[in-house]
């Protein structure tokens, strides 16, 4: 009971404190992503009060007229929010069925050969670079729709959104995979032993029964369909076009921030003011919907646990 | 212990990259240029810049020359900021421009580099334009024009919605087509296709049937086998750009010098002053070889006088230019 | 019994075709993605086959299509990588240490995890005008590499942290508590015992973040890599190029010359891809033969 104990109880408190700073130090880096949420929200919203300062804010989300530049200048965000949308919705309307149907298939008939062939065909075209879909957009698919609609611009809509929805399709079948496979086997064999076809099991049990699962990646798809910049960039155009016709060139929020960063318009000024406004706009409609599609997915993942 | 093999591994790796890198920077052989030159501004002028660059690179490789595209405005600004060495611009620099670098002590050395006939181009499938004249350009590119179709320029053309594309107004060749058409610079309608980048408008205008559009020549004489040039009439017939025309001035008014600016303070540094030197003593050949029109021999000796002396100033700014002769301008 | 069913009919016959007909559509459907992928690598390859040389790969870019090469490109992307390794790897793993062995039950971890699932699905564009904004501006980094890494590394972050975090979850408790019970503290179990077990994963997630990294092209361009770059970068404060960046510049130009330039890029993007993938397969499989729990 002498120095033994004592040399211990030294020992525990220099260890205890060790602990503390390493606990400490860890915590810190952790925060890092607080801090940049935190950084992202204020660069954006700083400039953007400068910018509304200049520019009413009714007359930013509602004009019909983007002209930032020359006289007369016009600060409407809807041709390019309109741009944006006719590329989600075209994607959407690719990525969502065939994501769908892929899954569908995948979970419910495919043999384990054709999952071991999909499964990485879907995984190698989720990491293709955007850049090289915008490649192929501009060199493969717009040639193919001149051909098809000789009134289809060289640079215009339909394309870019069938290379955005290649691109986000193999989201959309993971996640509905996962969706349907988190509906148990008991409610699946159920139907059957009522004398359901499969059809009808899917149509009436799983999708139903995977439902939140289905809507949650529908809605994070379309979020990354939403800041998908390098394949409108070189595909769509950047033409801010009020439009609803595919076949025009279009200019999105994500191709209009690049556009601008390629002049480099040095800061101060309401042009370089713009990047942040319409970035705003960007992250917060993508924030939004990413926590919808969470909260979604929790309320799915509740019901069967 | 695993840890500790990818500590090694990433030390490792850091160490490979700095030696990568640093690769004989260290080794300061005399004689030898180092050293970065940074360029940026018109994506007119680039071509021209990024041959000089190209060819100064086989001489010199170990300077380190970025040439950027921000356009003749972005360029200026940066400059101005004391961020470049050497703006690339297809107009000269404005008076806000020239208070702007002064109130940082930025100076300029105005060197012209060669003539740019802006060129109205056309698709290649458009079959009934023979040319225009300034007068029809001016109507169809003023602010509230009324033209939307071809059949509003002439009756006998088809009725169909002309689709335009040109710079935008961070762009020098925008200022001066504007300013020579229009009268004013900047001074445009608003509704059509803009981008600094040329090679957005070339395909934009080579695919569609019934677009116009304006850029630089060297942008044409690229894309020739796209592209159908649209000769102007200033008042004395028809003139198709040409190096011939550009040279002697008779293709009006959309004949212009276009330059670089080049800073005094950067000059000090042995690698900027060779480049520019490079590009004077080059320039006659890669400003054909990329497709504009080389200046009079006079011209690039009085350019090199000129940089050598160091005289700074503008000659070419505030005042309108078209028409006029180089050789008058620079002084002896 | 089983012959007359006069009073109920169950259809049997329309539904079996109406079975048929989903059945075939979902499956031809399905290989629609096969065939893509197909479509997409096939016209790629034809298209840049035949500019693949070795002088492609050591030549500097160059205004003649012919003598434009992916060396400063390459080059950058090295840098690139290298960078983004080393500020986000341990910046990601010790941020998975902390939500998973020490703050799991706290506000402040759960705080974090929310934090960290948003910033996973924010725009690439966003993260390059967070970069321009501070790194590039505020910081005064100006156009290099550094700036670029800082940037990219913010972008991947999330998903390092989240691959991080499965491999720690996948230790079992068992070896902690073992740990625990000999006397070790909380952070030596942790560098002795789990974070060498959960290397394989955070290694195997790391690359995946990795070639997620080296494809993207939005934020180095708002930060302003898009110039002509024919250099190699010589330390963290010059500017670069990189391979996407150096496609999307081909790919921007008009000249159909340039365009197979551009598919020649693509095919050693992908090729650098393919090699950082398998490498991640390979490890992933080879551990989990070693560490069978």
């Amino acid at each position: 009971m002498g120095m033994t104990e004592r040399s211990i109880i030294a020992g525990s408190k220099r260890v205890y404190l060790k602990e503390k700073a390493i606990a400490g130090f860890l915590l810190l880096c952790a925060m890092v992503s607080v801090v940049t949420t935190a950084g992202i929200v204020i660069v954006l919203l700083y400039e953007s009060v400068g910018f509304f300062k200049e520019v009413s804010i009714i007359k930013f989300l509602f004009g019909t007229r983007w002209e930032p530049l020359l006289e007369p200048r016009s600060f409407g965000v809807l041709p390019l929010l309109s741009g944006t949308l006719m590329i989600v919705v075209g994607s959407a309307l690719i990525a969502l069925p065939i994501g769908v149907l892929t899954a569908v298939y995948l979970s419910q008939y495919a043999e384990d050969r054709t999952r071991t062939i999909l499964k990485p065909v879907l995984e190698i075209l989720a990491g293709i670079p955007t850049v090289v879909y915008g490649y192929f957009a501009l060199t493969f698919i717009s040639p193919l729709l001149r051909q098809v609609f000789p009134s289809t611009h060289v640079f215009n809509a339909l394309s870019a959104s069938i290379v955005v929805g290649i691109m986000i399709l193999p989201m959309v079948a993971s996640l509905c995979d996962d969706a349907i496979r988190a509906v148990p086997n008991t409610l699946k064999q159920g139907g059957y032993a009522l004398g359901a076809t499969p059809f009808e099991v899917i149509t009436q049990v799983i999708i139903p029964g995977a439902f939140s699962g289905i809507m949650a990646s529908f809605i994070l798809a379309v979020s990354r369909a939403f800041g998908e910049t390098m394949a409108v960039t070189l595909a769509a155009g950047a033409t801010p076009n009020l439009t609803i016709n595919p076949l025009e060139s279009i200019q999105t929020m994500t191709a209009y921030i690049v556009q601008v960063s390629l002049g480099d318009t040095p800061a101060g000024g309401t042009e370089y003011q713009t990047i942040f406004a319409v970035g705003a706009l960007l992250f917060f409609v993508t924030l939004l919907m990413n926590i919808i599609a969470n909260r979604v997915m929790h309320h799915f993942r509740e019901v069967y646990e | 212990m695993k840890y500790k093999a990818i500590i090694a591994f990433t030390c490792a790796m850091g160490l490979l990259i700095v030696g990568c890198g640093k690769s004989g920077s260290k080794d300061h052989v005399p004689g030898v240029l180092t050293g970065g030159v940074s360029i940026d501004g018109s994506s007119t002028v680039f071509p021209i810049t990024e041959a000089v660059a190209e060819e100064f690179g086989k001489v010199h490789p170990r300077v380190r020359v970025t040439v950027g595209i921000s356009g003749t405005g972005g360029g200026f600004k940066r400059y101005a900021a004391g961020e470049t060495d050497i703006c690339d611009a297809s107009r000269p620099i404005k008076q806000r421009e020239i208070d702007k670098a002064s109130e940082n002590n930025v100076a300029f050395i105005e060197l012209p580099v060669a003539f740019d006939g802006l060129s109205v181009v056309v698709s290649r499938k458009n079959d009934w334009v023979d040319y225009l004249t300034v007068d029809e350009l001016h109507r169809i590119w003023m602010p509230e024009s009324t033209i939307n179709t071809w059949k509003d320029i002439r009756p006998e053309w088809p009725a169909k919605t002309i689709n335009l594309f040109g710079p935008g107004t961070d762009s020098g060749t925008f200022d001066y087509f504007t300013e020579a058409i229009n009268g004013k610079s900047q001074y445009c309608r608003s509704d059509f296709s803009k981008s600094e980048d040329d090679n957005v408008l070339v395909q934009g205008v080579a695919g569609d049937k019934y677009a116009l559009g304006f850029f630089g020549f060297a942008y044409y004489i690229e894309n020739t086998n796209k592209l159908k040039v649209v000769p102007i009439d200033n008042g004395e017939g028809a003139v198709t750009p040409t190096e011939t025309t550009i040279n002697n001035g008779t293709y009006q008014p959309l004949s212009r010098p276009i330059f670089i600016y080049v800073n005094p303070a950067s000059v000090q540094q042995p690698q900027v002053d060779a480049f520019v030197r490079f590009y004077l003593e080059k320039a006659p050949e890669l400003v054909s070889e990329v497709g504009y029109v080389p200046l009079p021999q006079l011209v690039y000796q009085l350019c090199l006088k000129r940089y050598s002396s160091g005289i700074t100033g503008s000659v070419f700014s505030n005042r309108n230019t078209v028409g006029l002769k180089i050789e008058d301008l620079l002084p002896e | 019994m089983t012959g007359d069913n006069s009073g109920f009919s169950s259809g049997l016959k329309r539904r079996r075709k109406i079975e048929n007909i989903f059945r075939i559509i979902s499956l031809t459907i399905t290989w629609v993605s096969v065939i893509i992928l197909l479509v997409l690598l096939t016209h790629v390859t034809l298209q840049g086959f035949q500019r693949l040389n070795l002088g492609f790969l050591q030549n500097f870019p160059s205004r003649f299509p012919d003598k434009a090469g992916l060396k400063s490109a390459l080059y950058g992307s090295i840098w690139l990588i290298s960078l983004i390794f080393l500020i986000s790897v341990p910046l990601g793993t010790a941020s998975a240490i902390y939500l998973e062995e020490y703050g799991k039950k706290g506000i402040l971890g759960k705080f974090i995890e929310i934090n960290i699932a948003n910033l996973a699905g924010v725009p690439s564009i966003v993260y390059g005008i967070l970069g321009l904004a501070i790194f590039v501006r505020f910081m005064g980094l100006g156009r290099s590499v550094l700036a670029g890494s800082l940037t990219m590394s913010l972008l991947i972050l999330p998903v390092i942290i989240m691959a991080a975090r499965e491999a720690l979850r996948a230790v079992p408790q068992s070896v902690r508590h073992g740990a625990y019970a000999l006397g070790a503290t909380r952070w030596q179990t942790i560098i002795h015992h789990v974070l060498p077990a959960s290397t394989p994963g955070i290694l195997t997630g790391v690359i995946l973040a990795m070639s997620r990294a080296i494809g993207e092209t939005a934020p180095l361009i708002m930060i302003g890599a898009l110039t002509y770059v024919a250099f190699i970068p010589e330390g963290p404060m010059d500017s670069f190029t990189a391979l996407p960046i150096q496609i999307f510049n081909w790919a921007s130009r008009p000249q159909a010359e340039f365009q197979t330039v551009a598919a020649a890029g693509i095919i050693v993007l992908l090729g650098v891809l393919l090699l950082m993938n398998a490498a991640a397969v390979i490890i992933r499989n080879y551990f989990q033969r070693k560490y069978k729990w």
